[in-house]
């Protein structure tokens, strides 16, 4: 009971002024400008902890009740692993030597950008009642989705390494060490695309339906389920510009850095993209720079449209 | 990242004295609390100046300059939650310059804030219409808010009143940062908790333990401040029992409970409250009273919204009074609610308003033989007299107005009445006189005293009415008596 045993004087008690004192008295609730603007800041700047309790929150309405809990969340892509593993290499027989890995190493990123940016389109919208009625961070509402599929995408990352590590593929080397580049793009671009959306919505309620449709057509253009050599040999000089999609970009990235294609590459084309590391990192780069820019001008939207959320919803 | 980009992170940068002090508003401001001396008292560098004026003599200086209340005509009308104010009514009626307390921080700050709502069919919702029809005409823009300057200095208790749809919640949202002003800017210092609605931030699927922790951490406190109260937060909303329970298993009034627990609890500089005090029964809504006075003991802002202007005047110590967007008063809160149920027409229930606190004041008599001739108190029979009443109209005033003006004798016997002519007279705000001429003084001896009765000629609800002390004189040869009565005096037998 802080505030209260700060023993506050009554209003009317008279205090003899000291020198010292700068505040209205030592018992008052009062307190220099500096700390109310402080206080006032507080209330409206986006702070990690309120991003993790609102992240928290999340995952623990999404997994009440359930007795496997997160455990479902880490099966769904793994049998997705196996499904995909039995039509694309077996049945269609697409050339890919370890499908399934090929697959999971670039769809896992795929996944928590599209989850990330579809979630934080709504989540303005769907919290209108909070947004009407507290003075707080709104941004913490978008950004708290991108969490969410963050820790998702990390765990399962993480069983995806293990699954690669029984079945005794070649993971760790210095190739791994892309991921952390890549990572980077990735999260920015995702951050950038999701204060875009999520403003947007508010006013333009369209987005969503557009952005279900985008996403959609979006998963085709990485190289996920066929092989990005495939891309090389169609666009030839012009791969470039399917290279401007910051997520293509990192989802080859991931690919060279997970995926080990074992001895013999049965296909014709190669399945990765360079053998090297400096055409992964020339491209992050630009992607980088791509995505930086769109965080600029999704920050710039998110801040000017923000004031009018409690108008619009 | 501040939501109000502009005028938010302007307001938390730079102190408001500052700016306030370089846009004059008129003629209060030189002795008005925010005035240029205020920074120095309150800067934390000048320790030598104390900012305690309410509660100690003000020393010589720069105390000069905030103008103490009472000894100064044109203080701040309500000059709330100062101990030692001695007038709080320096000028009664007067519009727009209830200031903060002198010498205290300002908490809240409006200059020029105004707020239009674009009604819904002439907003593009969709982007397609987005850019089809880009600058289509504004037409039925609705302004729910119109010019409002609003400055709320630390520990003053305000209640927001005005009809339905007076802007009195939009106002409060705009000072909350919740909505942002279509002009002017809101400065907003320290911690706000809104009552707007209670547990607002709640999430049925969660204990109420965990709804605790999520809304503290929205209202702007670390975890480490939370663990601190969280005790004396479920203590306050008696729901001990309950706690790790799920949210959606509560009653409404515990759900109301603990969010008023939690609002009450992060420790606020400004605490907002919008009609939230209707619901919870009648011992959690002394609980609330009680916990929102021990705020005001605390000096805590406090901001009001509600309908129940009883309410106002006993738990506010100054009041704002919206009337379609506008602010037509900032002041005592006895004035404003009168001048609010004169406005609702629930006043004639109540009779009329005092003289001070009225629109239409009469603010003094004179008596001379003609109009604007010298003043003379002392009359014979038969002379010509006139009763000039002087009567300032304020803002708010009715259109019309009717005298009646009694002239009472002893006792307050009612001699004569003479009123204004059919249909009213039409006033506008300022000063007006009254004459009312009588040819010739019956043969009536005394003194007498004049009272005036004012009320509204559309309506005829009474505005207000004043008995004046002046007297003035009818004297005869006669020794005694009330009448000059011929007649004639014999001895018989």
């Amino acid at each position: 009971m802080s505030h209260l045993a700060d023993a506050p004087l009554p209003a009317g008690t008279p205090t003899a002024p000291s020198p010292q004192q700068v505040g209205p008295g030592p018992g008052q609730h009062a307190m220099d400008p500096s700390r109310l603007a402080r206080r006032s800041r507080a209330q409206t700047r986006v702070r990690w902890e309120l991003l993790r309790n609102l992240v928290r929150k999340d995952l623990k309405v999404k997994y009440k009740g359930s007795t496997l809990g997160f455990a479902w969340s880490l099966a769904n892509p793994m049998l997705l692993l196996v499904v995909y593993t039995f039509v694309f290499q077996i049945v269609l027989k697409s050339g890919i030597h370890r499908f399934g890995i090929y697959l999971m190493s670039g769809l896992l990123v795929w996944n928590a950008f599209s989850g990330s940016v579809s979630s934080a389109c709504g989540s303005v919208v769907a919290n209108a009642n909070l947004v009407k009625k507290v003075r707080f961070p709104l941004a913490v509402l978008p950004l708290s989705a991108v969490g969410f599929a963050a820790v998702h995408f990390l765990l399962q990352l993480l069983v995806l390494f293990v699954v690669i590590l029984i079945l005794g593929y070649n993971l760790f080397g210095a190739d791994l060490l892309l991921l952390v580049p890549a990572g980077a793009v990735a999260i920015t671009f995702t951050v950038a695309l999701s204060l875009l959306v999520s403003a947007l919505n508010v006013r333009y309620r369209d987005t969503s339906h557009l952005l279900d449709v985008a996403l959609l057509a979006w998963f085709w253009l990485n190289p996920m389920v066929y092989a990005f050599g495939l891309i090389q040999t169609q666009l030839h000089e012009w791969t470039w510009v399917y290279l401007l999609n910051p997520m293509a970009v990192v989802v080859i990235t991931f690919q060279r850095a997970i995926y080990d294609p074992g001895g013999g590459s049965t296909g014709s084309t190669p399945v990765l993209a360079d053998p090297g590391y400096t055409f992964y990192l020339e491209h992050l780069a630009v992607a980088g720079v791509i995505s930086l820019v769109l965080l600029w001008v999704g920050l710039h939207v998110f801040r000017t449209m923000q004031a009018d959320f409690a108008e619009d919803l | 990242m501040a939501r109000h980009s502009s005028a938010y992170q302007r307001g938390a940068a730079s102190p408001p004295w500052g700016r306030r002090s370089a846009a004059p508003r008129g003629p209060v401001d030189g002795a008005a609390p925010a005035g240029p001396a205020a920074p120095a008292a309150l800067d934390p560098a000048t320790p030598a100046a104390p900012s305690y004026p309410g509660a100690a003599p003000p020393p010589p200086g720069p105390l000069d300059a905030w103008g103490m209340p009472g000894a100064n005509g044109a203080a701040p009308a309500g000059v709330p939650g100062v101990p030692g104010a001695v007038d709080p009514v320096g000028a009664p009626g007067q519009v727009g310059d209830g200031g903060p307390a002198p010498g205290s921080a300002v908490v809240i700050q409006g200059t020029g804030v105004s707020k239009r709502f674009v009604s819904y069919h002439n907003r593009a919702t969709s982007l397609k219409e987005r850019f089809v029809r880009r600058g289509g005409p504004a037409g039925d823009d609705f302004w729910a808010l119109r010019d409002v300057d609003v400055t709320i200095g630390r520990g003053q208790t305000v209640g927001l009143a005005g009809a339905n749809g007076s802007g009195k919640s939009t106002l409060l949202k705009v000072l909350a940062g919740i909505l942002r002003p279509t002009s002017g800017e809101v400065s907003v210092q320290g911690r706000i908790a809104s009552l707007l609605e209670l547990g607002a931030g709640f999430n049925g699927e969660l204990s109420g333990r965990d709804n605790v922790y999520l809304n503290a951490s929205l209202l702007g406190l670390s975890k480490r401040e939370i663990d601190r109260l969280f005790d004396s937060i479920v203590d306050f909303s008696e729901l001990r029992h309950k706690i790790d329970d799920d949210v959606k298993h509560y009653s409404s009034g515990q759900y109301v409970r603990l969010g008023f627990a939690v609002a009450v609890h992060v420790d606020p500089d400004v605490l907002l409250v919008d009609e939230v005090l209707a619901v919870g029964d009648e011992a959690f809504q002394r609980k609330c009273l009680a916990k929102i006075a021990e705020f005001r003991a605390q000096g805590r802002t406090i901001l009001f919204v509600t309908h129940s202007l009883d309410l106002i005047e006993n738990m506010c110590d100054r009041i704002l009074v919206l009337e379609s967007g506008s602010l037509i008063y900032d002041g005592n809160p006895a004035v404003g609610t009168k001048l609010l149920r004169q406005k609702l027409g629930s006043l004639p229930a109540e009779g009329p308003v005092s003289w001070e606190y009225a629109t239409v004041r009469p603010q003094s008599v004179a008596f001379s033989p003609d109009p604007g001739g010298l003043p003379m108190v002392q009359y014979d029979p038969g002379e010509r007299l006139t009763v000039s009443v002087e009567l300032d109209v304020t803002e708010g005033a009715p259109e019309q107005i009717y005298l009646h003006t009694y002239i009472v004798g002893q006792s307050e016997v009612p001699i004569w009445m003479m009123e204004t002519p059919p249909g009213g007279l039409a006033v506008g705000p300022g000063r007006h006189i009254v004459d009312f001429s009588v040819p010739h003084l019956p043969e009536l001896l005394g003194a007498f005293a004049v009272k005036v009765h004012v009320s509204d000629a559309t309506t005829g609800a009474p505005v207000t009415t004043r008995r004046f002390e002046e007297l003035f004189g009818v004297s005869g040869p006669q020794a005694d008596g009330l009448l000059k009565v011929d007649y004639e005096a014999r001895l018989r037998g």
